[in-house]
């Protein structure tokens, strides 16, 4: 685990393609916005589909520290600390 | 129920369903809900098959499926319903073939159209319990705000690729709805369907499954509902996690000043063409039940 608030991030498979394939990475920073931040610097349009234009949460993408819905804790200025899990989940409707 | 308010089977009954009447928390009493109860499942496909077959099995007294596809070859890898002979029928015709295989004595509902919001209100009214097996972001929100609606528990099931997704619905305020997870769906093409992405042919069977038990609890009223949770698997890692589920007061549906009273144009809503009529079995047609 790296110092600073390295925080473990998991990537969902839709994304994966986006972060080099991997399942769950690191990523840096105080809050989630900070870490989403780190992430797309080393992944270029790895947050397109998490993040909108106007820098707010996509309404079709959950996000979740700890299981912990964050819409429901501070959206994308939530806390996180070293040791934290930031869980990605966005909607799919597949069923056949 | 008898003169002794025991619960009456008939002699089938008391064998076909015996390892459910002694299992403590299902017992006579349980079957009996079970037997006296309406299911629908939305979609025959993937999710679909399991939920069924299961449901069928366990006794439910009355088992609508609605889809409006036909069996493709390219199906059978994973929705167990259907035969290589079936290639080419009507999927609720071959859905209900085989369910009668599996149990002759409960009564089948098809409904081999599309589920519109012309229609849905018609076709789900009849049944208790909602099964949501449907493969496409307007089919789910149709399904969703109807049975909010209707007041009408929905069991809600989602895959892709190695992953899936599972949750129960349950009507009135305080808990979430589909609506309260997402609340818009993502743009038109930001979420490839199965048959673009490809879909690991057993995740279907586990997820489905995992409806069908949801379905059956919900029915018989035992256990702990998956209400206000959201079950996460991931085949690869062999992996079930759950998150927090939470009623949003702002919903438009279920929250505390509902905007959306009625069904609405979902097709629009999730920003595709205004709906037409579907295709000859296209795969991801919309405002459709393909499964």
């Amino acid at each position: 685990m790296r110092a600073n608030g390295a925080v473990k991030v998991k990537v969902p498979t839709m994304l994966r393609a986006r972060v080099g394939g991997e399942a769950v990475v690191e990523g840096s920073g105080r809050t989630l916005r900070e870490v989403l931040g780190d992430l797309e610097r080393r992944y270029p349009g790895s947050t397109a589909t998490i993040v909108d234009q106007g820098g707010d949460l996509h309404r079709f993408v959950n996000v979740y520290v700890n299981g912990e819905d964050v819409r429901y804790l501070a959206s994308l200025e939530t806390e996180v600390a070293a040791g934290d899990t930031v869980s990605i989940l966005p909607a799919v409707a597949g069923g056949s | 129920m008898s003169s002794n308010g025991f619960p009456t089977f008939t002699e089938d009954e008391v064998l076909r369903y015996s390892r459910h009447i002694i299992l403590p928390k299902i017992g006579g009493a349980g079957q009996r809900k079970l037997l006296d109860a309406k299911v629908l499942c939305v979609g025959a496909g993937g999710l679909g098959s399991p939920v069924a077959m299961y449901l069928a099995a366990a006794g439910v007294g009355t088992l609508g499926i609605v889809d409006f596809d036909r069996v493709d070859l390219t199906n059978l890898q994973r929705q167990l319903l259907h035969d290589t002979d079936d290639v080419g029928r009507p999927k609720v015709a071959s859905a209900i073939e085989r369910l009668e295989g599996i149990n002759p004595t409960i009564d089948y509902v098809p409904h081999d159209t599309v589920l519109t919001s012309d229609n849905a209100m018609d076709i789900l009214s009849g049944y208790d319990v909602v099964v949501d097996g449907s493969d496409n972001f307007p089919v789910r929100y149709l399904v969703n705000d109807a049975t909010q609606m209707l007041g009408t528990p929905l069991v809600y099931g989602s895959i892709y690729q190695f992953e899936g997704q599972a949750s129960v619905f349950l009507p009135g305020q305080g808990t979430p709805c589909y609506r309260c997870l997402f609340p818009q769906p993502p743009p038109p093409g930001a979420v490839p369907s199965c048959s673009e992405a490809g879909v690991f042919g057993v995740l279907p069977g586990i997820v489905g499954s995992i409806q069908a038990v949801e379905a059956i609890k919900v029915i018989t009223g035992i256990g702990t509902p998956l209400v206000g949770r959201l079950l996460l698997f991931d085949a690869l890692d062999m992996e079930f996690t759950s998150v927090k589920l939470r009623w949003d007061p702002a919903c438009p549906v279920c929250g505390e000043d509902p905007t959306v009273t009625e069904l609405i144009d979902y097709d629009l809503f999730c920003g595709l063409a205004p709906a037409q009529s579907p295709p000859e079995a296209e795969h991801g047609v919309r405002t459709t039940v393909e499964a």
